[in-house]
């Protein structure tokens, strides 16, 4: 059958039949089983409410408890069980044959990468955008041409990107734009300004909001060693301390090779076969699609803000900046923390840009895409189901979290 | 603040360039795009496509018109006379020329060059060209040019006209165009059905379990669909459905559920109660109440989910090669094919860039078009 035909069918036969099964249903209910006449008509009606429910919620438990409950169970076994010897059950084979390679480590690695990156300068970029059209008369338009990007995939982002990135040999003329302004360095005054000294500050700049974050972690148990009193999570803030002065170490480090580094000035660059940094050309990508969503979000929160809070501080004699990091930002917290993790679920399960781009070559490999590696080019399901738990693993803090705070609210 | 009395931002123009900066460089990255959709092969790797949006300046060597066929006796000289646009199926305006490579802007458009003992050459802007002398000056070969014209930008849809009646079946997206359209609109339209009557359950009737329901559809808001992939497929090859149509368009109902259910019941939940008591009061059966006042009232959440829904599907790669795709390439979506030209026609940007370009020009209407309920789906959608 011609698949547009089909697909008629299909979209009459889906939403007739739906509607058929509920108004069916409803009547079955209501007329023969339990029919609102005759000696028992309350008692009836009483029942008949409290079957309702069920069948209105009857096709989507199916659809869900089918699609996607049951899915993780089977994913989970199907990652203790070998294909090539019929599905017997292997114990933690799979999970040891995964640690045991190297691309795992990579693509876990690179995961950790984007998850750092991508949300922290998404909700940034997001808090910038939308700070600043809230203020300027044109906003709206600036808003829905930066929000553009939401509506592209990440196979057309891909594709754009790569014309971006695009090289070609150094006596042509360069199409892509990177390589075009590269070009332009040749290791003068200019170079120094935008290769060196502006990465230099950048770099201060994270290595002291790191070092910060750190310290409001840590402040608290120095302080209560000083009072005797207790603070929560030690553990937690230890981690968190212990992972901001690695970073803060990193970027250091960083430091000193910005400046030591060898330029290749003057030859053009294949960009993403650089290891390394070509995963931050392909978060550039994610980065340029999420801070639209963002910056709508967060801008909503802004407008939300109460306004006599910033007008009590313009009035103290706040200056902007104080304003927006003292006053605005601690009352929008809540939905920066809703932004960083509804974003931080796209990065884990990020896989078209990779896919699209680099298809995990040069040391891009990301966990969705190694999978996807496995389950259907290796046909090994029960590594590529073992790589899929470890997703899972990772998303359910935040899972956790999101049906915590749903209840709260509910109550 | 601008609206606070007495604090007129100092600011202002600086947060105007900043935006004015922020926004062309998250434009630019489509505009190249789209500009180079626009430009055939040779202008795309001629230059890059910023260098388009000007009028381009260009030197080339042209030759006049062989003497001996052309010339044309004229008292005691011969002349050739010609234009060599339209010998070389060139166009522009010329600037300056000259007859030596060393010298390629001697002269200006309508000079006259003397070239010794009476021979005499001149080009005017339109390239048309003169060349006059005596017999013996006027023969053998034709005399050389260095024209350096400025052509204006030149743009042309030949690209879309080729990639969509293209004959070869790895280049074609007009096939492609349609299985995603195929793929997406049962696929938007059947999640909404089931999802608005549970979102109603979930919203307006009492019963036992109802918040865990509603915890479940949260924390399966998150759960990533890569667990589904080889679960749900075995399940579709075990009950006959294989990989085809129904099949994605079960697997997207799936996915989709989750936020349908979640966007619709936070949005039915605010609906007034006197409006569903009063009905019931007078008599209405739930399924009424649902069909007759709540379906109608929640057109915005409905449109909301229904340009997620469509976005998500036209956009997706991942579902529809695992569920659809399969070794005939008959049923190849849009994102897939994209995927295969990269691989293919890595260089070749004028298919590549009018494919994606094909491919991005629906969800990109559909954005600008229901722009206000994408927004405000958002902002119902993120868990608070």
């Amino acid at each position: 059958m011609n698949p547009a035909l089909l697909g008629l069918v299909t979209i009459l036969a889906g939403v007739g039949g739906c509607l058929l099964y509920f108004w069916g249903s409803n009547q079955f209910l209501d007329k023969v089983i339990f029919p609102a006449t005759g000696p028992q008509a309350g008692r009836n009606i009483n029942r008949a409410n409290m079957v309702r429910p069920w069948l209105f919620l009857f096709p989507a438990i199916f659809a869900l408890g089918l699609y996607l409950a049951y899915p993780v169970f089977e994913t989970l076994r199907l990652s203790f069980t070998d294909r090539d010897q019929g599905g017997a059950f292997v114990g933690l084979a799979n999970y040891n044959q995964m640690v045991a390679e190297p691309k795992f480590w990579e693509a876990l690695r690179n995961n950790l990468l984007w998850l750092i990156v991508v949300p922290a300068a998404s909700t940034a970029f997001g808090l910038l955008a939308a700070q600043l059209t809230d203020r300027i008369k044109w906003g709206s338009i600036a808003k829905s041409l930066i929000f553009m990007p939401m509506a592209i995939s990440f196979v057309g982002a891909g594709v754009i990107f790569k014309l971006i990135y695009e090289a070609r040999p150094a006596d042509q003329s360069q199409i892509g734009v990177l390589n075009a302004v590269w070009l332009n360095f040749d290791g003068g005054i200019g170079s120094f300004l935008f290769l060196q000294a502006v990465p230099a500050l950048m770099l201060l700049a994270f290595g002291a909001i790191v070092a910060y974050v750190g310290w409001i972690f840590i402040r608290p148990i120095a302080e209560s060693r000083q009072n005797g009193g207790g603070a929560g999570f030690v553990p937690l803030r230890l981690f968190v301390g212990g992972a901001a002065l690695y970073l803060v170490y990193l970027s250091l480090t960083s430091l000193v090779g910005v400046f030591t580094f060898d330029y290749p000035y003057g030859e053009p660059q294949t960009w993403l076969t650089i290891p390394f940094w070509n995963s931050f050309l392909l978060m550039v990508v994610l980065i340029w699609i999420q801070t639209g969503f963002a910056m709508v979000i967060l801008s909503a929160a802004l407008r939300g803000i109460p306004e006599e809070t910033v007008e009590a501080a313009i009035v103290d004699g706040a200056n902007p900046f104080q304003i927006f990091f003292k006053i605005k930002v601690p009352q929008i917290m809540g939905t920066i923390v809703v932004v960083w993790t509804t974003i931080t679920i796209t990065v884990l399960k990020v896989f078209d840009i990779v896919f699209a781009m680099t298809n995990g070559q040069w040391e891009t490999q990301v966990l969705a895409n190694y999978m996807f590696d496995k389950l259907f080019r290796a046909n090994d399901w029960g590594v590529g189901s073992a790589a899929a738990i470890v997703i899972m693993i990772m998303v359910s803090p935040i899972l956790v979290w999101n049906v915590y705070n749903a209840r709260k609210e509910m109550k | 603040m601008d609206n606070i009395a007495g604090s007129k931002s100092s600011l202002g123009w600086v947060v105007n360039i900043c935006v004015v900066l922020l926004v062309a460089l998250w434009v630019f990255p489509t505009f190249g795009l789209l500009v180079s959709s626009f430009r055939t092969a040779d202008q795309i790797v001629g230059s890059g496509w910023w260098a388009s949006m000007f009028p381009s300046e260009q030197t080339e060597r042209y030759r006049a018109s062989d003497p001996d066929e052309n010339r044309i006796q004229r008292g005691d000289m011969f002349v050739v006379e010609g234009n060599f646009f339209e010998e070389n199926n060139a166009s522009g305006d010329i600037q300056s020329w000259g007859t030596s490579s060393r010298a390629v802007d001697a002269y200006q458009a309508g000079d006259v060059a003397d070239l010794g003992d009476g021979e005499t050459f001149s080009i005017d802007a339109e390239g048309n060209y003169v060349w006059s002398g005596n017999d013996e000056q006027i023969s053998g070969r034709g005399q050389r040019a260095f024209v350096t014209a400025v052509s204006p930008p030149e743009f042309t849809t030949e690209n879309y006209v080729n990639i969509m009646t293209s004959g070869n079946d790895t280049d074609n997206m007009a096939k492609a165009f349609f299985n995603t359209l195929t793929v997406t609109i049962p696929a938007t339209i059947i999640p909404i059905v089931v999802a608005a009557f549970a979102a109603y359950a979930l919203a307006w009737m009492d019963f036992p379990g109802r918040a865990i329901l509603i915890a479940c559809v949260v924390g399966l808001l998150v759960v990533p669909l890569q667990l589904a992939l080889i679960p749900l497929l075995k399940l579709h090859v075990g009950v006959g459905i294989g990989k085809g149509y129904l099949g994605v368009w079960l697997a997207h109902t799936g996915f989709g559920l989750p936020l349908a259910i979640y966007l619709l019941r936070n949005y039915m939940v605010g609906l007034p109660r006197d409006i569903i008591e009063n009905a019931k009061v007078d008599g209405a059966t739930d399924f009424q109440i649902f069909t007759k006042i709540i379906l109608p009232l929640s057109f915005p959440a409905l449109a909301s989910f229904a340009i997620f829904q469509f976005l998500w599907t036209w956009n997706d790669l991942l579902v529809a090669k695992v569920f659809l795709i399969d070794s005939t390439g008959q049923t190849t979506v849009m994102t897939d094919q994209i995927v295969n030209l990269l691989g293919t026609r890595g260089g070749n940007w004028e298919i590549l860039a009018t494919a994606a370009f094909v491919s991005i020009a629906v969800p990109l209407a559909v954005f600008f078009a229901m722009q206000k309920y994408l927004v405000r789906g958002l902002l119902a959608g993120s868990v608070k």
